[in-house]
């Protein structure tokens, strides 16, 4: 396929890999922040290509995992108590609340269904009319765009039974987070592409001058990321610190100016508990004065308890790169992909289930 | 569709029946029953066995026997490439040849929801009829029940399999042996892709078909050429090659590689797959096998089962290595390397 098979060349990783291996000449933390970009560095196996002194952290960009349990638990409760039709990204489904997951909610009867889109959703509501509609509106800024058209369209055509459960975290104020936190070590940073493509690169020019520290806007093929390791260690080796594209097929300076607007017309910036990590101030989205009839917690008046994370769980230092999987007590233990404590256990991008795969291959 | 399923579906007109949908009453025992399975069943499936219409089916069988059952439950009922009856037939069958058998006879059983429409029940029998004849297979006793609205999913279907073991066969995990080769039919992933791309909900346009099909001729043509020299047979239906080369890998005292850029894969089911971030090593198969065969045929074994139009875009995609034992380990296209688990729960697609 074009555009993906160039990207895939292992010619051309070759060459990107005896590059970064002549290149690196001291140890280097690099956290790529989106659970993208964990899934594809598993899956094709670059890890075990790398040289041992690059470091890969598994950042916080997995939104399955940094949805907060509260919000699972209001989801499982509109599901089961108030009878809606919940919709959901698939991978969102297998996460453990407090008492249950979605699934298993779904398995006791709960009406939830599994989408590709919030507009499916829309769609849902329009044919049910007497029904309920709720989609579980999570991700970063990449979901963000359809999500806020859900509800525009939901306006425009007047759909009084439509609502979503908004979770909506931002990449740079968790980059800050990071940055911030003592324990980390993170000497760079790749960016995520997509979420560049929709908000282009003008946040991060103040925080790598804040931080003094490389950040590289990098995609998810296995070219693209070799690209974005190596761009990043080349700042580094120089002492230099500065934001790189090496992902300029997608995304421009600017971004995506027509799903920016879209975004702002439903959205504006507030507070948000990430799971795991606390509140991070002015670091998520939530729907705007005009679009509240629209939002599921107002809707229904959730007021349900909010339970404590399982202390068991180390979740929260994992997703700031300051443990690695493997150093959690519970990792393999108690916490498998089958019965996980933890969201980063559950998804693909997870860096504990990416890991669950790796230690598998000790032999 | 290929030709002959629509010449059958053709010259199969739809009797004329009392009703337009399956009701309770159709599953009572009683006239309605009676006359379902007349003018509906029997005439079409039609054979001297089935024609006995006693409790059971009596027949002699000569040789060691293959015996297997499986149950057919997929939504929807009819997909791009296939439907229900099809899949019934064809998987029952396939079980029976991975076996190293040949497949001689099959029960089937309904169990319909009340309000499926007489002629979505009739082009499923067409499509038993026609997997049937394909596959050289006689269907020769069977059931029928209807449950109320809400009890089931239109339709379910359980066909049980009986057939004689090919006498050259000797199919067994315990052949296997390290430096084995192994191979794939056929394209991966088709079937999984075509279902997904029709479930409610989560449509998206492609031309992907099912790759539902018999494979027991295909299966009888390499036994009958390279017997023993063939170690294990297995079809990777649910949870795809990754689970079924893990299930097979598990616990012995050799280990498996695979090569990523060897996997046959059509380049619209690679695109869906990519778009929904499913790994297609864990989609769905229906129509292909995986065989283990010794490397001393490795060459012939190739061009003997891309002469037969099932097998003609087969591929070695792996080896049985005295390493790494009990673990699957995928080489990537790149040169990477990574263990091969067993599926968990449902592949599910991912939010970005």
């Amino acid at each position: 396929m074009k555009y993906l098979d160039e990207f895939r060349s292992p010619e051309l990783v070759k060459q990107y890999l005896d590059e970064i291996h002549s290149t690196v000449t001291q140890s280097w933390n690099i956290m790529e922040i989106c659970g993208g970009q964990t899934h594809s560095l598993v899956k094709n196996g670059i890890l075990d290509l790398l040289p041992d002194k690059i470091n890969m952290i598994h950042g916080p960009g997995c939104p399955v995992c940094v949805t907060p349990l509260a919000l699972i638990d209001e989801a499982v409760y509109l599901a089961e108590e108030k009878q809606v039709i919940l919709c959901s990204f698939g991978d969102m489904i297998r996460v453990p609340g407090s008492k249950k997951s979605l699934l298993e909610a779904k398995a006791g009867g709960a009406d939830i269904k599994i989408v590709y889109s919030p507009l499916d959703a829309v769609k849902i509501a329009k044919e049910n009319p007497d029904r309920e509609v709720v989609f579980f509106a999570v991700g970063f800024e990449t979901t963000a765009p359809p999500n806020a058209l859900s509800v525009i369209q939901a306006k425009a055509m007047a759909l009084n039974n439509y609502s979503i459960l908004t979770s909506h975290v931002l990449v740079p104020p968790a980059l800050e987070a990071i940055f911030n936190d003592d324990e980390s070590e993170v000497h760079g940073v790749l960016a995520a592409g997509h979420v560049a493509a929709i908000m282009g690169l003008e946040e991060y020019y103040p925080i790598v001058e804040k931080y003094k520290r490389p950040v590289v806007v990098t995609g998810f093929e296995p070219v693209d990321l070799l690209a974005g390791i190596l761009q990043t260690i080349k700042q580094l080796e120089k002492g230099e610190y500065k934001l790189e594209n090496a992902y300029k097929r997608v995304v421009r300076e600017e971004g995506t100016p027509s799903a920016k607007e879209i975004i702002f017309k439903a959205f504006e910036i507030s507070n948000r508990d990430w799971r795991g990590i606390g509140t991070i101030p002015q670091s998520g989205y939530k729907l705007k004065e005009e679009f509240l009839n629209f939002d599921a917690h107002e809707k229904f008046k959730i007021s349900i308890d909010k339970v404590k994370e399982s202390k068991e769980c180390i979740a929260g230092q994992i997703l700031k790169g300051i443990k690695k999987p493997d150093e959690c007590p519970q990792f393999g233990k108690k916490c498998t992909p089958e019965h996980p404590l933890g969201a980063p256990m559950v998804s693909s991008e997870g860096a504990c289930a990416a890991y669950f795969h790796i230690s598998d291959f000790q032999f | 569709m290929n030709d002959k399923k629509i010449k059958m579906q053709l010259s199969c007109p739809m009797p004329k029946l009392d009703y337009d949908i399956i009701t309770l009453g159709h599953g009572s025992g009683g006239i309605l029953t009676n006359r379902l399975l007349n003018d509906g069943v029997f005439s079409l499936l039609k054979n001297n066995l089935l024609d006995q219409q006693h409790d059971g089916a009596t027949f002699n069988l000569n040789r060691k026997l293959a015996f297997t059952t499986d149950s057919f439950v997929v939504s929807p009922i009819d997909f791009p490439g296939g439907n229900i009856g099809e899949l019934a037939v064809n998987g029952t069958v396939n079980d029976i040849a991975m076996c190293g058998a040949i497949p001689k006879y099959l029960s089937l059983a309904f169990i319909i929801e009340e309000g499926l429409t007489m002629k979505e029940f009739w082009d499923i029998l067409v499509s038993i009829k026609y997997a049937a004849e394909e596959a050289d297979v006689q269907i020769v006793t069977g059931d029928t029940k209807v449950v109320e609205k809400g009890k089931g999913d239109k339709i379910f279907i359980n066909t049980t399999g009986i057939g004689e073991l090919n006498p050259k066969a000797d199919i067994h995990e315990k052949n296997i042996r390290p430096g084995d080769k192994i191979f794939v039919s056929g394209p991966i992933a088709s079937h999984g892709m075509a279902i997904m791309s029709v479930r409610e909900g989560l449509e998206f346009d492609t031309d992907i078909l099912s790759d539902t099909q018999n494979l027991n001729h295909l299966v009888k043509e390499l036994l009958d050429e390279f017997g023993s020299k063939i170690r294990f047979f297995r079809d990777p239906t649910r949870g795809g090659i990754g689970t079924t080369l893990s299930e097979i890998c598990q616990k012995q005292n050799w280990g498996i590689n695979i090569f990523q850029k060897n996997l046959p894969i059509l380049p619209q089911v690679s695109a869906a797959c990519d778009l929904l971030g499913l790994d297609p090593i864990y989609v769905a198969n229906e129509g292909i096998f995986i065989t283990i065969v010794s490397p001393e045929i490795e060459q012939e074994f190739l061009n003997k089962i891309r002469s037969n139009e099932k097998g003609k875009k087969a591929q070695l995609i792996g080896e049985i290595v005295s390493e790494h034992n009990g673990k699957v380990v995928l080489h990537s296209a790149i040169g990477g390397k990574r263990v091969v688990n067993m599926l968990i729960g449902e592949q599910l697609p991912r939010i970005c």
